[in-house]
């Protein structure tokens, strides 16, 4: 190799050519070059996410149209948690919707406990105690429930929507995989519990708000949350939040927790046998992905001014994993990208030709697993793949 | 509580036991023995409904002289629909994701989500309900006090008559012996000379005209609509998961024992509470027993 010329791929424009000393061999060097450019080529990826999220798009949206991508974002989180738990570590839950639902009606407990402090007339309702909300007067409840008492707190139900739902999730998930019960079967019981906690609701009107969930909440924090002001505010917050939530993500990735997930989703017997516990691994990585989803709840319900349990059942549930699936199983990015353009493509169905809208969503679920099972993900790679060879 | 009302109490848990059990043997087959979860089966028996519901409106266009005859009919043709339905998807579909039963999981999810649809666009999206049979009209009093709806009574009757069938077919005819000889080994089978991909289609087709037969049985207590599918699908495949998936005997005794318990809870609790109250029984049970009430020893 005396002399030999080795370009450098640090950027495709301008190479560099380089005249290595005899003793080098040239692999070596390209290689430490290659990690500090892929180093920061990794960072292109979210980097464009967040021109796109915080500038493109509040720029070329009206308030009610952004007000939507505000909404999909919403489920964005639930998808970049699946990913984490099904495309890692090979949990596939079917109940994603417990949680986006108890984070969403815990921020709707808490909102609702200001509308009707500020309510004058629910005064009249609490019987000496603090006022009860209008739906459980409607429901003959007229004291408030002691478990309802706390979320008046906004430093109470600020942390609860995070540690509820993901303390929750782990104590179940690790009750179940020490048992050793997982792949379909643990799919199925979340499942069978989101069925669970949308019949409850449902039955519990009196503390729930039934079917018609917990709505008329104007305002959190004093601050109204109906404003196009507030549209754009919480725009913003959901995006930055969801842009932390990625890099969260991609931190428990690296780290050697997702390493081991990833062992475990490959190997899980052997992974044992090395001394590890892989229902404490797994339990975390299902609770870190309930708590991502618990956030996205509770902004949808700051966003659309309500939690029903529509947004909680088995079908919903389901929903965030196509969002998971087009996206990408094995991408935090391409899962939000994923939710984006399921979203997108609900609204324009729902609004141009309705019946559509179903045969859309079932060949999504079959063309993907089926043909695309790396997703959106997985296309681009394969292209960038391919164009790097050809350079 | 009065001898009477016991006795009534009883007669609802196992009327409820016949359509979960019904409900559940389809699915049974398909998930338990051949492992495939297929989410569609909830709308294949929506099929089946719809199939005697037609057959229902045929009769009673030009053949009302023998409008008794409809009901069985219908049964046979939604059995038949479901049943070429299922080959169908088990060959284009089912076939090539035998290895990866999650993303099955997902791929018949959407064809339940596009059957939701087919059902909508051509049947309406109101509930549509078939007639009751004359002869299928009125009570069975065995003792004063005590009516037993003869459509309940006749879909128990037709509960005991599939179980029989199943059984004759799986552990009595040739085609049964190939299945059960493929679900154990299919490598020896295969080795045998059985033609193991034939076997999976003939599996997947006889469970889901399975569900059909149920959809049938289905549209003499209730109404059939588009979403009919998404309310029996959770508590079909939690019956075959608590009985444990690769015992038949245990889909009827969990079935039996849910019914049972449906109808016993349903007294003190509102509908949803009860079924809520149920799954979460379940759940825990599942807990202590993970592979169900039956299982087979066999070491993981």
């Amino acid at each position: 190799m005396k002399g030999s010329k080795l370009p450098i791929a640090c950027d495709a424009d301008n190479r560099l050519e380089v005249v290595l000393p005899d003793n080098v061999h040239p692999t070596s060097i390209s290689r430490t070059v290659r990690l500090g450019t892929e180093r920061l080529r990794r960072l292109y990826p979210i980097v464009i996410l967040a021109i796109v999220l915080l500038l493109v798009i509040p720029a070329a949206l009206e308030p009610f149209r952004l007000g939507l991508v505000g909404k999909y974002l919403c489920f964005a989180f639930c998808a970049v948690g699946l990913v984490l738990a099904w495309g890692y570590g090979g949990i596939l839950s079917l109940g994603q919707g417990i949680f986006f639902g108890l984070g969403s009606y815990i921020m709707a407990m808490y909102m609702k406990l200001e509308a009707t402090s500020a309510d004058p007339a629910a005064a009249v309702f609490g019987a000496g105690g603090p006022p009860v909300p209008d739906f459980m007067t409607w429901n003959s409840v007229d004291t408030l429930p002691w478990w309802w008492a706390p979320f008046e707190h906004v430093w109470f139900a600020l942390p609860a929507i995070v540690l509820l739902p993901s303390a929750a999730a782990f104590a179940l998930a690790y009750a179940i995989f020490r048992k050793r019960i997982g792949g379909i079967y643990f799919s199925i019981v979340t499942m069978a519990l989101a069925s669970i906690f949308v019949l409850v609701i449902i039955g519990q009107q009196g503390y729930t708000g039934g079917t018609n969930g917990i709505t008329n909440l104007p305002t959190f924090l004093g601050y109204s949350v109906q404003s196009d002001q507030a549209v754009y505010t919480l725009y913003y917050v959901s995006a930055g939040l969801l842009i932390l939530t990625i890099l969260a993500g991609t931190f428990v990735l690296k780290s050697r927790l997702g390493k081991v997930l990833i062992a475990i989703r490959d190997q899980e017997d052997r992974v044992r046998f090395s001394g590890y516990d892989p229902a404490m691994f797994k339990a975390v990585i299902f609770a870190i992905a309930a708590a991502f989803s618990a956030v996205g709840g509770a902004l949808f319900t700051l966003q659309l001014g309500f939690a029903s349990p529509s947004i909680s059942g088995i079908a919903p549930s389901i929903e965030m994993v196509i969002y998971t699936a087009v996206g990408g199983r094995l991408s935090l990015i391409g899962s939000v990208y994923g939710a984006l353009l399921i979203g997108g493509a609900k609204s324009l169905f729902s609004e141009q030709f309705t019946n559509g809208w179903m045969y859309f969503m079932g060949a999504l679920f079959i063309v993907i697993p089926m043909f695309l099972r790396t997703g959106l993900a997985g296309l681009v790679s394969l292209v960038s793949h391919k164009k790097v060879r050809a350079s | 509580m009065s001898v009477d009302m016991l006795l009534s109490q009883i007669f609802n848990g196992l009327s409820l036991f016949t359509i979960l059990a019904l409900m559940a043997i389809g699915l049974a087959i398909v998930f338990g023995l051949m492992g495939v979860i297929n989410m569609a089966h909830g709308e294949l028996m929506a099929m089946g409904a719809y199939m005697t519901y037609l057959t229902s409106v045929i009769f009673s266009r030009w053949l009302p002289g023998v409008m008794g005859a409809s009901f069985l009919v219908g049964i046979v043709v939604a059995f038949l629909t479901t049943a070429a339905f299922g080959l169908l998807l088990e060959t284009v579909m089912i076939r090539h994701l035998y290895k990866r039963p999650l993303d099955t999981l997902l791929a018949t999810w959407g064809v339940s989500l596009i059957l939701q649809q087919v059902f909508r666009q051509v049947f309406g999206p109101i509930n549509v309900s078939v007639p009751t049979a004359s002869w299928l009209q009125g009570a069975w009093s065995p003792m004063p006090g005590l009516d037993l709806p003869l459509a309940r009574v006749f879909i128990i009757a037709l509960t005991l008559a599939v179980a029989l069938g199943v059984y004759l077919f799986l552990f009595k005819s040739r085609w049964g012996l190939r299945i059960r000889s493929v679900m154990q080994n299919r490598a020896m089978a295969g080795a045998a000379g059985i033609n193991t991909a034939r076997v999976d289609a003939v599996t997947f087709a006889v469970g889901c005209g399975l569900a059909g037969v149920a959809g049938s049985a289905l549209t003499m207590i209730a109404s059939t609509g588009p979403a009919t599918g998404q309310q029996y699908i959770v508590d079909a495949f939690i019956v075959v998961v608590f009985g444990g998936v690769e015992s038949l005997i245990g889909t009827f005794v969990s079935a039996f024992m849910i019914g049972q318990m449906q109808s016993l809870f349903e007294m003190p609790f509102s509908g949803s509470m009860a079924k809520a109250a149920i799954l979460l029984l379940v759940i825990v049970a599942l807990y202590f027993r993970p592979s169900g009430l039956f299982s087979i020893k066999v070491r993981r």
